[in-house]
């Protein structure tokens, strides 16, 4: 990857039915990063996500909304909310189908295509599911295969709305980790979630949305201050560095 | 890939029974004098009988049946919905219609490409009307009473078109045109449906690799580089020349378009983009074999085809409108 | 006209409700006495006598239409729907119905019937006189009768048990029927009608307008036939009713039965 930001937005707005749910956001990505896109329902963390990969009509500039959707799909996966799987597809063939922009003419899988699938299907512990009905898994388990999905599109950004929700503790936290793994190996992940404590210690980066602006964009530590955890989610929380990382415990709503 | 003995399989039955339905038919000729006549041509009536009756009349069901297949696959996996039959949501209906008109208009006599022309205008009204009230993921309720809508109200217009022609004739072919029927089909007829049918068999099975995206959702799909819009607008026209030629030709024929991907789903790990050219020939296999039993069942009566295919396909559809009730979609 | 001699009995206000019994009633009736006859008479290609029905009024065959025409006499062919026949008859009107004709014989008992309804049976005995005359003309010594195919829409044949059978049979033609097993009238699929190979060809006129049913006669199969065969013609309303007219049919059978056999030497 060159010094190019992986995604650049600016001055991104969204008016749905008359109502404006984004107005005026403006960030970039970089490689490396664990973006966690937090903020109370409805703030736009949805849109936001949709507005930059194009996937809605919107005001300003999204640099991937830009691309050519073929072009697009090589540089960014998208994990949307909806768990939605039309065919009692295996978890094998789910995967499979985050391949689809890889596919050559022919369309048939190649042993790259077979390759990424493998791995993806270790890193996301799903090898005992490979053979199994994706339709008949947990609203869980569905989850991790579809983020197994976007992740074996292997693009350098990867946007998941909401992957952990539903999840067991064990594997929110195993998700997380693989999306710093993603990290390390120089792509970026954003991730939009409501837990803020996992948020502050899987995250490199949180952007804070209320109301469709942004009002914070930074690391952990410097965004999740009292003032802004009141303002924007109604809430008092705990938050120590401790000697086992950053703990972040909601305590009481705000009357 | 499971699916390579499942397509040998498919081929090989096909071919079967396309060669049955050479052989079959009221006029008892043994199979070598037959297959002889077929291809050597002494200009005898045996020649006659092979090219003029017994080919087009397989060629046909093939292609008819094919379409009904490769459309009901298309359709299904566009909507997500098990339950969409080119038959059933009224586009076979719609199609009739136009061929009616057509014919009773005299623009069918006024080109040759007039009939098969009408009949996809009509379709392509009948997908349009569908898709605009199911919307893009149509559940089965609005897919089924949409359906029900546009197949009462082609079916009252293809009546009231039949009842007023001069022809006394006309009016007893509502039953042709609903149910569906290869009797007395001429090369002719294969030559008007080829062009629209081999053009929309190209455009939906181009459509592969997006439907199999569109298994995750149309957010998923468009973010893995599937244009929407233009797949829709390729499934539209690519539905509506297959149903068009092959209803112009055979009449509406029901079910099958929802009955082969059912029964093939499971053999191609339920991919929408693999069960496209399974279901063309597993349809083409099922209509070939509906119009052979028309002729072996009752040989001195023009038995329709969709009274076959409606006796295998209407039981599988209530039946899959309970599990659909079941799990509460 | 009217003398006193008449007899009482005869009908001075006949409706008839059927194309058959319209062209038989026009021809034995009297002037005014047949008020009415039915729409097909009109119709150039079903009915003989279209000029001649122009002097009537139409009916289609609705009970109260006929009703309103206070008719002491309703003619109705065997076919005629049922539930305007016996309301008419409930209504005290006097209905007479007549068998279609299957044959020559019945051509002949139907103008005696109709002699008998409409107390006509003076002219009845006339007309029959005439046919049997003609009849017999016709039906000169032949050699060889060719084989002979009658073709419908929907590939419907009539065998040697219809009027149109014994039409052929009259002009010295046989009626392949019979080969496929059909004796009274039936579908003979296209690939039948191939295979027995007739010498002649004799297709019904199409009606205007498009049907399906009526395509099988222009079939590439049928096609051929009349291109290939010595002879091929046209069944048109002379063959429908059993009336007089039918002769006419046979003579033109004949004359394609005789350039048959011309274009053979």
């Amino acid at each position: 990857m060159s010094n190019e930001p992986l995604l650049s937005v600016s001055g991104l707005s969204v008016t749905l039915r008359g109502r404006p749910v984004l107005s005026d956001v403006s960030f970039d990505v970089g490689p490396h990063e664990v973006i966690g896109l937090i903020g109370a329902n409805g703030a736009g963390k949805t849109t936001l996500m949709r507005a930059c990969l194009g996937l809605i009509d919107h005001r300003g500039h999204s640099s991937l909304a830009d691309l050519p959707p073929q072009q697009r799909s090589k540089m960014a996966a998208w994990m949307p909310q909806a768990r939605e799987i039309a065919w009692p597809v295996t978890v094998e063939t789910l995967v499979m189908l985050g391949r689809i922009p890889h596919l050559d003419a022919r369309q048939r899988p190649s042993q790259a295509d077979c390759d990424a699938v493998d791995q993806v299907l270790k890193a996301m512990g799903l090898e005992e599911f490979r053979q199994r009905t994706a339709t008949r898994l947990s609203g869980g388990e569905q989850a991790r295969a579809l983020l197994a999905r976007a992740m074996a599109q292997d693009t350098p950004l990867l946007m998941a709305d909401e992957p952990i929700a539903g999840l067991d503790p064990a594997h929110q936290i195993s998700t997380m980790q693989s999306f710093a793994r993603l990290a390390q190996a120089g792509r970026s992940v954003i991730v939009s979630l409501h837990d803020l404590g996992l948020a502050a210690r899987h995250c490199t980066r949180l952007i804070v949305l209320d109301k469709g602006r942004i009002t914070a964009d930074g690391a952990p530590g410097d965004v999740l201050t009292p003032d802004l955890i009141r303002d924007t989610f109604g809430i008092t929380a705990w938050y120590e560095n401790t000697d086992q990382g950053p703990v972040f415990q909601p305590l009481e709503v705000l009357e | 890939m499971r699916a390579g003995p499942l397509f040998t399989g498919l081929i090989l039955t096909l071919l079967a029974l396309f060669t049955a339905s050479l052989l079959i038919g009221p006029a008892q000729i043994g199979p070598l004098e037959s297959l002889r006549a077929l291809l050597a041509g002494d200009g005898g009536p045996l020649t006659l009988v092979m090219r003029e009756i017994r080919l087009p009349r397989a060629v046909l069901a093939v292609m008819v049946g094919g379409s009904l297949g490769l459309a009901g696959a298309a359709m299904q996996g566009y909507l997500r919905n098990p339950l969409a039959d080119p038959g059933l949501i009224g586009v076979s209906g719609s199609a009739a219609l136009g061929a009616v008109l057509a014919i009773q208009t005299g623009f069918a006599a006024g080109f040759a490409l007039g009939l098969p022309l009408a009949a996809l205008a009509g379709a392509l009204a009948g997908v349009f009307v569908v898709l605009a009230l199911a919307g893009p993921r149509g559940t089965s309720l609005t897919l089924i009473l949409a359906g029900i809508a546009i197949s009462s109200l082609t079916a009252a217009l293809i009546s009231l078109v039949l009842n007023l022609s001069p022809n006394p004739f006309a009016a007893n072919e509502i039953v042709f045109w609903m149910m569906g029927s290869l009797a007395d089909r001429s090369m002719t007829h294969v030559w008007i449906a080829l062009p629209f049918i081999a053009l929309g068999a190209v455009l939906l099975a181009s459509l592969a690799r997006g439907l199999d995206a569109l298994t995750l959702g149309e957010d998923a799909a468009s973010a893995m580089g599937i244009r929407l819009p233009r797949l829709r607008l390729v499934l539209v026209i690519g539905t509506a020349c297959v149903i068009g030629a092959s209803t112009a030709v055979a009449g509406s024929i029901g079910f099958v378009g929802l009955v082969v991907p059912h029964i093939l789903r499971r053999w191609v790990g339920a991919r929408p983009g693999r069960l496209l050219g399974a279901s063309a020939l597993g349809g083409a296999a099922m209509v070939l074999a509906a119009d052979i039993a028309v002729r072996v069942v009752v040989p001195s009566k023009d038995l329709k085809l969709g009274v076959l295919t409606a006796l295998v396909g209407a039981p599988l559809f209530l039946h899959m409108i309970y599990r659909t009730r079941r799990e509460g979609l | 006209m009217a003398v006193a001699g008449e007899s009482p009995a005869r009908p001075s206000r006949v409706v008839s409700l059927n194309l058959c019994t319209d062209q038989l009633a026009m021809m034995l009736a009297d002037e005014g006495q047949l008020l009415s006859v039915s729409d097909l008479a009109y119709d150039p290609r079903s009915s003989a006598m279209v000029e001649e029905a122009k002097g009537y009024r139409k009916n289609h065959g609705l009970a109260e239409e006929i009703y309103l025409l206070d008719p002491d006499l309703v003619l109705a062919g065997r076919f005629t729907t049922r539930a305007t026949v016996s309301m008419l008859q409930r209504l005290g009107i006097a209905v007479i119905t007549l068998d279609p004709a299957y044959s020559l014989d019945d051509v002949r008992a139907r103008i005696a019937e109709m002699g008998e309804a409409l107390q006509q049976q003076d002219r009845a005995a006339g007309m029959l006189r005439d046919f049997d005359a003609q009849l017999a003309q016709l039906q000169a010594e032949v050699s060889r009768r060719p084989r002979t195919a009658l073709y419908y829409a929907n590939g419907y044949t009539t065998g040697d048990r219809t009027l149109a059978g014994q039409i052929l049979l009259a002009a010295g033609l046989s009626n392949v029927a019979a080969e496929a097993g059909i004796g009274a009238g039936g579908t003979m699929p296209l690939e039948v009608l191939a295979m027995i190979a007739p010498e002649l060809l004799v297709t019904s006129t199409p009606y205007p307008g498009e049907s399906r049913s009526e395509d099988i006669l222009e079939h590439p199969v049928v096609e051929t036939l009349r291109r290939t065969l010595p002879g091929a013609g046209f069944t048109d309303r002379d063959w429908i009713c059993g009336t007089p007219y039918v002769l006419r049919a046979i003579e033109n059978m004949a004359e394609l039965r005789r350039q048959t056999e011309q274009g053979e030497n």
